[in-house]
């Protein structure tokens, strides 16, 4: 009975991640788009534990979210540091 | 014990249906650092503790740890969630993206 919880919620969290996705495909600015990549990448995490729980592997799997979230959060930071100096953020004139 | 943690489960998805929505619907790049920021984090807590108690159900040594390492990655997303949105927002002001004011139409 858990293994079916564990699959729908598996399930559940892959049809979740369209809408960063479609943040992330569409963003009108640069930093949207790293948002968007954060929001799926927190949700990764939850899925890898979640695969692991359903095939019994659960010290493996465990370790890999961790080894994820750290990669994650370290993209998002290198991202974000290297897009303060670009100007590519000008979807709309700010009134500077 | 399951039903606690298809209870904390379920919560956790509602965090992140939350999170996911939010992102989308919110006006501005300010806007939309509030729902990824705190909402996919407190999705993040209730879903990895809901496993964590599924796995501590059969009460194990080995169990144990792996519900201590499933706490370990939840206190470090703790952590790293906001430094992240943090870093987002400053690279934001540094390049000048003003946030969006409802009275910014006037403005023009």
């Amino acid at each position: 009975m858990m293994a079916q919880v564990f699959f729908y919620t598996g399930i559940f969290l892959c049809v979740l991640m369209l809408l960063p996705l479609y943040r992330a495909v569409f963003g009108p600015t640069v930093l949207d788009r790293i948002i968007g990549v954060n929001a799926i990448g927190s949700k990764t995490t939850a899925l890898l534990v979640l695969i692991g729980l359903l095939y019994q592997q659960v010290e493996m799997f465990v370790d890999i979210a961790l080894a994820y979230a750290t990669l994650n959060f370290i993209a998002v930071l290198a991202t974000s540091r290297y897009f303060q100096k670009r100007k590519g953020l000008y979807e709309e004139p700010t009134n500077e | 014990m399951t039903v606690i943690s298809t209870i904390l489960l379920i919560s956790g998805l509602i965090f992140f249906t939350g999170g996911s929505v939010g992102i989308l619907r919110f006006p501005d790049f300010y806007a939309r650092l509030h729902p990824a920021g705190k909402l996919d984090t407190m999705g993040l807590f209730m879903t990895l503790s809901g496993m964590a108690v599924y796995v501590l159900s059969d009460f194990t040594v080995s169990a144990l740890l792996t519900a201590l390492k499933i706490m370990l990655i939840v206190v470090f997303i703790f952590i790293t969630s906001p430094t992240a949105t943090h870093a987002i927002a400053d690279a934001g002001m540094r390049a000048g993206l003003w946030p969006w004011a409802r009275t910014r139409e006037e403005e023009k």
